[in-house]
């Protein structure tokens, strides 16, 4: 009883969990279908030959939302390295008001700071721009990643470190063959979530972006408000792809001791 | 170590709210603007519309917080049962965390909307003659397709930050109350609620805080009048009239003021409640 109780339970929220995603399955292959037909007049692959044809623009979407997903990442991870090291591993005085400004992008949103954004951007010549935006999705992402980074490295032991260190490694030497295997699966997973972040961003890339920065949420909506639910559904599922990949890769990760990492991400 | 982050942090995110703060006093010297004033909240405050939209933000944020955290709460305790397909339930709340809003967003557009998928159920069930006698659930007064939504996003994510929890916890601390003579619902009341308490706030929090001040969600899913707070300021932000946008700049002041509040809150509950994780 108990047992069927439970299923039922779990059925309920794997359906709802699913739920939204359907209809841009049918959307996404649908030709002609009006209210109140339950199923499209006809089944068609015209929507996905659209958005994958070099006229509808998805395809170099899809590059621009690569490629500054991956700029922002590999700067945040960079930049986030040695600040997750000092609030990992340290403590210190001023430790909680730098905590304090690493949560702010998290509780204050984006609309709140992308007016000022913009401004500083447009005077250093970056707004329109990818490197702006770039720039712009630091934002919220440094923060994510360098807590995430914290998190690794208040589980790391820095005595092996110096273990190296006193057999005669350099600083870079002992960085680069004791500290780096001992953290990387930590660093993966911050990295390719840290990409989700800014893969999801929609205000600070219309913002920033001025127009000249054409994500694919961005051209989502656009098919989206002009009423092409076809379109906009086979762009949607091409947009979800990554970040599904990306679960399925790091599922069993997540759900064991890395479940933490997991915890500050909420593109 | 920590100064090429507090460098672009500093830079960027306190910088860009000091400059946002500035022009919402109308202190712009480009446009020959130096004496700060109060003007913009002066009239943000007197028209109308403001304050409806911060008023249908603030339950938007209310409603999706609490509905989310409660079934939150109620999704870890199953996921932490053993049962068959928990497996794939699992994957599933880490596959909708790694969807983005907007996306969830047209998806709840095409279910409820008046012609959507289950306007349409009620038609073939004969329940409705046409998309005007379906319950208008999206582009609403009430923001209820902006709260499904909401609930639909977040429920996974404090789900997730539940379990974590859980597992640091264990499961010893309920079997003493239970060995103690404690039913069920009073070892779940009275022990397991307590030590999760830190983590469903501080999550939900983090709820209130995006739910707030999300543009995306409302901009697919509003009802044109009242708008919620972030597409109302965003809209005033790219009025012709270069005079609304210090008004924008004041919304956006009025946003930061709440989050500023949400972020005392946060951290308060982090250095009281050491139960949550970093």
């Amino acid at each position: 009883m108990r047992n069927s109780l439970r299923l039922l339970a779990g059925l309920a929220l794997a359906g709802w969990l699913i739920l939204p995603i359907l209809p841009l399955f049918g959307w996404s292959v649908a030709r002609g279908w009006r209210f109140p037909d339950l199923l499209p007049d006809r089944v068609t692959a015209e929507a996905w030959s659209f958005a994958l044809s070099p006229q509808s623009g998805v395809l170099q979407s899809f590059g621009i939302t690569t490629l500054i997903a991956s700029a922002t990442t590999l700067l945040a991870i960079l930049i986030g390295l040695p600040a997750g090291r000092a609030l990992g591993l340290y403590r210190f005085r001023g430790r909680g008001l730098v905590l304090l400004l690493l949560f702010g992008p998290a509780l204050l949103p984006g609309i709140a700071v992308v007016f000022g954004l913009h401004g500083i951007l447009l005077r250093a010549g970056l707004a329109g721009s990818i490197p702006g935006v770039i720039l712009a999705h630091l934002v919220p992402v440094l923060p994510y990643a360098t807590l995430v980074l914290a998190a690794v490295f208040a589980r790391f032991d820095p005595a092996y470190e110096d273990q190296a260190r006193s057999l005669g490694a350099t600083r870079w030497q002992a960085f680069r063959s004791v500290t780096l295997p001992t953290i990387l699966p930590g660093l993966m997973t911050a990295a390719l979530f840290a990409f989700l972040v800014s893969w999801s961003q929609y205000l600070l890339t219309l913002s920033i972006g001025a127009g000249r920065v054409q994500t694919l949420p961005l051209l989502l909506f656009s098919f989206a408000s002009a009423g092409r639910n076809d379109i906009s559904a086979a762009i949607a599922l091409l947009y979800i792809l990554p970040g599904l990949l990306i679960v399925a890769v790091t599922a069993r990760r997540i759900t064991g001791r890395g479940a933490a990492l997991t915890e500050r991400l909420h593109p | 170590m920590l100064a090429p982050a507090l460098l672009v942090l500093g830079g960027l995110f306190l910088t860009g709210l000091g400059l946002t703060l500035l022009r919402s006093f109308r202190y712009m010297p480009a446009l020959g603007l130096t004496e700060p004033d109060l003007a913009a909240y002066a009239a943000i405050l007197t028209a109308p519309g403001f304050l409806k939209s911060l008023g249908l933000s603030l339950w938007i944020a209310t409603a999706s917080t609490l509905i989310a955290a409660l079934l939150a709460l109620a999704a870890a305790l199953l996921l932490r049962q053993t049962f068959p397909g928990r497996a794939l339930i699992s994957f599933l709340v880490q596959a909708n965390l790694t969807i983005p809003h907007i996306v969830g967003a047209i998806g709840i557009l095409y279910l409820f909307s008046q012609s959507g998928s289950f306007a349409r159920l009620a038609h073939a069930a004969g329940l409705i003659s046409g998309p005007q006698d379906f319950p208008a659930l999206t582009h609403d007064p009430w923001a209820i397709g902006i709260i499904l939504l909401y609930v639909w996003k977040e429920l996974p994510f404090i789900t997730l930050i539940l379990l974590a929890n859980m597992q640091t916890l264990g499961e010893d601390h309920e079997s003493v109350a239970r060995t103690l003579g404690a039913t069920r619902w009073q070892a779940f009341r009275h022990v397991l609620l307590p030590m999760l308490m830190p983590g469903l706030l501080a999550a939900s929090t983090l709820v209130f805080a995006f739910a707030f001040g999300a543009y995306e969600v409302p901009l697919v899913l509003g009802a044109h009048a009242p708008k919620a707070l972030p597409v109302l300021a965003w809209q005033a932000s790219t009025d012709t009239d270069l005079a609304a946008r210090p008004e924008a700049m004041a919304m956006a002041i009025v946003i930061a003021a709440v989050g500023l509040a949400l972020l005392a809150v946060y951290a308060r509950m982090l250095t009281k409640g050491p139960a949550n994780a970093q």
